[in-house]
């Protein structure tokens, strides 16, 4: 498939199906943040590079005969590993497991909210959650002096200035 | 898109109830599924939605680029600044006990509803100035 709007949609939609199992897994969280950074942001961006490109993908050149190797080897190893994990709602899974079943039970002594995500979220687990805004906060300002600091460096007189 | 009428009306019913349906997610948390992350980025949607019909002059006229960076950073300050807090206030950096020591659950309640306003800030934040700096790099 060359089309490469089909496959930033192909995309979303992926995204959406995976948001829709999160919830069937009773994953509320999760999924609502499936549906909106992966299937909503994701494609808005995703479409937004394909405006400053183009629609196509380039025809290779050669054979893809070792990435194609590759991809089967890797996903060959993937799907062996997936033999060795628990199965499927087991209660003797490490994930039901750890971390402790106890969080579940002093949320609400504790802190007094219904929702144990947000509790271990914002506060069992304060430092990772600060952890992950200052991760976003680099993120965005990454982009921003990428994409800012080239448009400056071209000569001026042309497109030059920034719009006000 | 100025010509299309109808996505120009349905576009302008639907924002409102796009932001308010964030701030439902970002001060709800607590209680039904979302949080920040979630929050912010709806917040973002709306904008971007905005971006999308109106075009990106009319964002920035909402939202200019100066105010964007100074709540991507009040954002992560906000989150530390509760944490120092915290500490002044004689706990652990992020104990929100601390915040209310005679109900620690309702410091808690504080706590975390700050916390997430932090992260909201930021992700918002962040989420519009790389969408318009994006869409603006083609038309400079």
């Amino acid at each position: 498939m060359r089309g490469l709007f089909a496959a930033v949609m192909l995309m979303g939609i992926y995204s959406f199906l995976g948001a829709s199992w999160m919830l069937l897994l009773d994953a509320p969280d999760v999924a609502f943040t499936e549906a909106s950074v992966g299937a909503g942001v994701s494609t808005i961006l995703a479409l937004a590079t394909l405006a400053l490109t183009t629609r196509k993908a380039k025809t290779p050149v050669r054979r893809p005969a070792l990435p194609l190797l590759i991809v089967a080897v890797t996903g060959a190893a993937l799907v062996y590993g997936t033999l060795d994990m628990p199965h499927f709602g087991d209660p003797e899974a490490p994930a039901s497991n750890y971390p402790h079943p106890s969080y579940v039970e002093r949320t609400e002594h504790d802190i007094h909210v219904p929702n144990v995500v947000t509790a271990v979220l914002a506060s069992y687990r304060g430092y990772d959650t600060l952890g992950e805004t200052v991760v976003i906060f680099t993120a965005g300002i990454a982009v921003l002096v990428l994409l800012r600091g080239s448009r400056k460096r071209r000569p001026p007189g042309g497109e030059g200035e920034r719009a006000p | 898109m100025t010509d299309h009428t109808i996505l120009r009306v349905v576009s302008k019913l639907l924002l409102p109830y796009v932001l308010l349906f964030a701030l439902y997610v970002q001060f709800h948390g607590d209680y039904g599924p979302g949080g920040g992350f979630q929050a912010g980025v709806i917040f973002a949607a709306g904008f971007v939605l905005y971006g999308l019909i109106f075009g990106l002059t009319a964002v920035r006229r909402v939202a200019p680029a100066r105010m964007i960076e100074l709540v991507i950073a009040t954002g992560v300050l906000v989150y530390a600044g509760t944490g120092v807090a915290t500490m002044l206030m004689g706990g652990n950096f992020l104990d929100y006990d601390a915040l209310n020591a005679a109900h620690p659950s309702t410091g808690q309640h504080y706590g975390i509803l700050v916390v997430e306003l932090g992260v909201g800030m930021t992700v918002a934040a962040v989420m519009i100035a790389v969408y318009s700096t994006f869409a603006g790099r083609g038309r400079a």
